[in-house]
């Protein structure tokens, strides 16, 4: 059974239509990679299948129940890491992990370890008492996938979970989510690095203008050349010709 | 170059008005409001050229210094200067440092606060159309006088920006600023009084005249007055000033060109706060998280700033009355009411709940909790407070039982509201005082509707109360308290399982509309 199903999803937005009609299985225990240009429907279809946005049209399936028909039961199974949202960064990254774990309902013991070590596990001991509002980019990042892995999820979602992040704690966190997928976990992430998704990846799915236009393992989708070479054929958009002639300080 | 900026302000100006409609409304009603303050302004200024030579000059100075102050100090705390020709945006451009300025100060006379001040203070050779000599250098003085403003506006601006900029600095200066707002009243008739007595204006006045504010004013008082040397020395002065704040102004931007200002501070809190006393659930942490925010985040405190003073005001504008004892309910109301854009205050972060197996009911109720705890003692000691004030010891259960009642309908009204609505509003650590453009029809709305809502639903303790109070009647006193407290708890339970249940179907909608705001 698909760790994720998404069957059918539509989402429209006035006169634009964001996600035409997708359809995606996410394998269990698979680390799925989401790629696309910009525009192309990614987080839109990650909100969809997280329970953050209705769709027009479609089902989520986790684990094979129905995320909008039962929501408060599928949403204790996934983990969620949002792109171009705010957290409630008047809170310590200390106190905004707690929330999270304390809304997902664990008990205060097990909430209060499991803050210590994420916080640790992506290196922001230090910071743990510090507002949030005064972190950088890269540590909101960080202190928002550890509200995302509290109850330890049994799918974590993520949408650009590097942008910002500094190359070590990009390591860092790369080596978390190896680890959770070795456990069985599933990982969906959103990326434009074509390099780190077919590094880092076994699944991929590319997406443009809302439709799915390949999906499969890493090895099928890129069919024996780089990822990056396939994906810019499928989505297309390269402008070749002779370029800009006056953009050349050399000539005079 | 000076040209282009000023046609780039102009473009930008009407491609704003393009966005949307309540734009173009909300700059017309500022228009006519300043057409208002221009029609008064020109009007004050030939009226004054029928009054005696020695109050036109005090007054023409006094006014005149809190128009400067006003253009050196308002944009600090409250609107912020004008930042649609950011200087940082033109960094990458070669434009010389000289016209960069001098295009700045004219784009930034293109606005209504700019158009206003520069006719109304070119006006003021009106005042002495009977001297020539003095009106041509009332001219002087005006033109001087515009410069001052609006030069003077950019120097303190920039020069304090990285003071202003630090979160914490500008939270405490923009919670201080409504201070004098709200005693503006008492503080204008006592001005006032001070003023009449004893010639205190022109004692004012002649101070002032010496002050970077005030000598552009003085320059056509001195030429009526033929004191020659004082006109030169404070021409000296007004040009001085102006060199002055062009000095600060370009120095400070070079500074903050250099080091962008950072918003930053060091602020830390020990271990987890609330997280750690309130119950270990959800609806525990969300009451711990809404308690942290009251008091970390000062949109909720301007909320209910009016809450203390509003007792002092009424005893002090009606010292015998028993008007006072209105200040309970009112307080009750007040905070009660403050939780109705709770949703909208959460912004995108919302969606932390929503990924959460969270029942709507869940949420309603953590907030509720916060701002019912803090409503029932702020109210209790309002009511104590008017009623030992008055003496009326008799009309302690009325008083009690209409607060009461009007604070639990509040909390359940607010509970529907901020699920079934949201709005632009400022989001943390915007300023508070700064206005939200596209706060639409459905904030309005939305709030009159809520407010007849509660009103009409809390009116039978409201009303008994009244006429228990009215007839001095301790027994009808007492059926308002149980009426109040009943009533009212029914309606909360109800306000929070509606609430609960549309914010379970329409979460998703809010958190999509408030992406759709940012």
């Amino acid at each position: 059974m698909p760790a994720i199903a998404l069957h059918g999803l539509w989402r429209r937005f006035g006169q634009k239509v964001a996600v035409a009609g997708i359809d995606l299985a996410i394998p269990a225990g698979s680390f799925y990679g989401l790629v696309g240009p910009n525009g192309a429907g990614k987080t839109t279809t990650l909100s969809m299948a997280t329970g953050l946005l209705r769709p027009d049209a479609g089902t989520v399936l986790v684990h094979g129940v129905d995320l909008w028909a039962h929501p408060v039961e599928v949403k204790r199974t996934i983990g969620v890491l949002p792109d171009g949202v705010r957290l409630f960064d008047r809170l310590t990254g200390a106190q905004l992990v707690t929330y999270a774990g304390l809304l997902q309902g664990l008990d205060r013991p097990t909430v209060e370890a499991r803050t210590r070590d994420l916080l640790a596990a992506v290196g922001l001991e230090q910071d743990a008492d510090t507002l949030v509002v005064d972190y950088s980019a890269g540590m909101t990042k960080k202190v928002a996938l550890a509200c995302a892995l509290v109850h330890a999820p049994r799918v974590l979602v993520l949408d650009e979970p590097f942008e910002a992040v500094d190359p070590v704690s990009a390591a860092n966190i790369r080596e978390i989510l190896h680890q959770y997928v070795a456990g069985g976990g599933t990982v969906v992430v959103s990326s434009h690095v074509m390099d780190l998704v077919q590094r880092m990846c076994d699944h991929v799915a590319v997406i443009a203008e809302g439709h799915v236009l390949a999906a499969g393992t890493v090895d099928e989708v890129r069919a024996g050349r780089s990822l990056e070479e396939r994906f810019v054929d499928l989505v297309g958009g390269r402008i070749s010709g002779e370029g800009i002639a006056w953009l050349r300080t050399s000539s005079d | 170059m000076v040209a282009h900026l000023v046609r780039l302000k102009l473009t930008l100006l009407r491609n704003g008005l393009r966005r949307s409609a309540w734009q173009v409304v909300g700059v017309v009603a500022a228009a006519l409001y300043g057409l208002l303050v221009l029609v008064l302004g020109v009007a004050g200024a030939v009226a004054l050229g029928f009054v005696d030579v020695q109050v036109r000059a005090d007054v023409l100075v006094v006014v005149g210094s809190v128009l400067v102050l006003g253009w050196w100090v308002v944009p600090l705390v409250a609107f912020g200067v004008d930042a649609t020709l950011d200087p940082r945006r033109f960094v990458t451009f070669g434009v010389p440092r000289r016209d960069l300025l001098v295009g700045l100060t004219l784009a930034g006379l293109l606005g209504i606060p700019g158009v206003v001040t520069a006719v109304t203070t070119l006006a003021t050779p009106l005042a002495w159309w009977r001297e020539p000599a003095a009106a041509l250098a009332a001219l002087v003085g005006g033109v001087l006088a515009v410069v001052v403003c609006t030069v003077g506006a950019r120097a303190t601006t920039t020069a304090l920006a990285p003071v202003i900029g630090r979160r914490r600095v500008r939270e405490v200066v923009a919670g201080l600023a409504i201070v004098p707002f709200i005693f503006l009243g008492p503080i204008l008739s006592s001005l006032a009084e001070g003023a009449g007595r004893v010639d205190g204006l022109g004692a004012v006045a002649r101070v002032l005249s010496w002050t970077p504010m005030g000598a552009p004013w003085a320059l056509a008082p001195a030429v009526v007055a033929g004191d020659w040397t004082g006109l030169v020395v404070r021409l000296v002065i007004a040009l001085g000033t102006v060199a002055l704040a062009f000095v600060v102004w370009s120095w400070a931007l070079d500074r903050t060109l250099a080091e962008p200002v950072t918003s930053g501070g060091d602020s830390r809190a020990r271990g987890l706060g609330w997280f750690g006393r309130l119950p270990a659930t959800p609806t525990g942490a969300i009451a711990a998280r809404a308690a942290t925010y009251w008091l970390r985040d000062p949109r909720y405190a301007i909320a209910v700033a009016i809450v203390p003073v509003l007792p002092l005001l009424l005893a002090v504008s009606a010292p015998e009355g028993a008007l006072v004892l209105i200040a309970g309910p009112a307080a009750a109301f007040t905070v009660g009411w403050s939780i109705s854009a709770d949703v909208a205050y959460d912004g995108t972060a919302f969606w932390t709940h929503l990924a959460s197996p969270l029942r709507g009911v869940a949420d309603r109720w953590g907030r509720v909790a916060v701002a019912g705890s803090l409503g029932l003692v702020v109210t209790l000691v309002v009511v104590v407070g008017t009623v030992w004030y008055t003496g009326r010891w008799d009309a302690l259960p009325a008083l009690v039982g209409a607060s009461t009642g009007l604070l639990l309908t509040s909390l359940g009204g607010a509970s529907v509201v901020s699920a079934a609505v949201v709005y632009p509003v400022q989001q943390p650590g915007e300023n508070p005082f700064g206005t939200k453009q596209g706060a639409s029809a459905a904030a309005f709305t939305s709030q009159m509707v809520g407010f007849t809502a509660v009103g009409a639903l809390a009116a039978p303790a409201a009303v008994l109360a009244l006429l228990a109070i009215l007839r001095e009647s301790p027994g009808l006193g007492w059926v308002a308290l149980v009426v109040g407290v009943v009533l009212g708890s029914v309606l909360l339970v109800v306000g929070v399982r509606l609430g609960g249940s549309v914010l379970d179907r329409r979460g998703p909608d809010l958190l999509q509309r408030m992406r759709a705001f940012a």
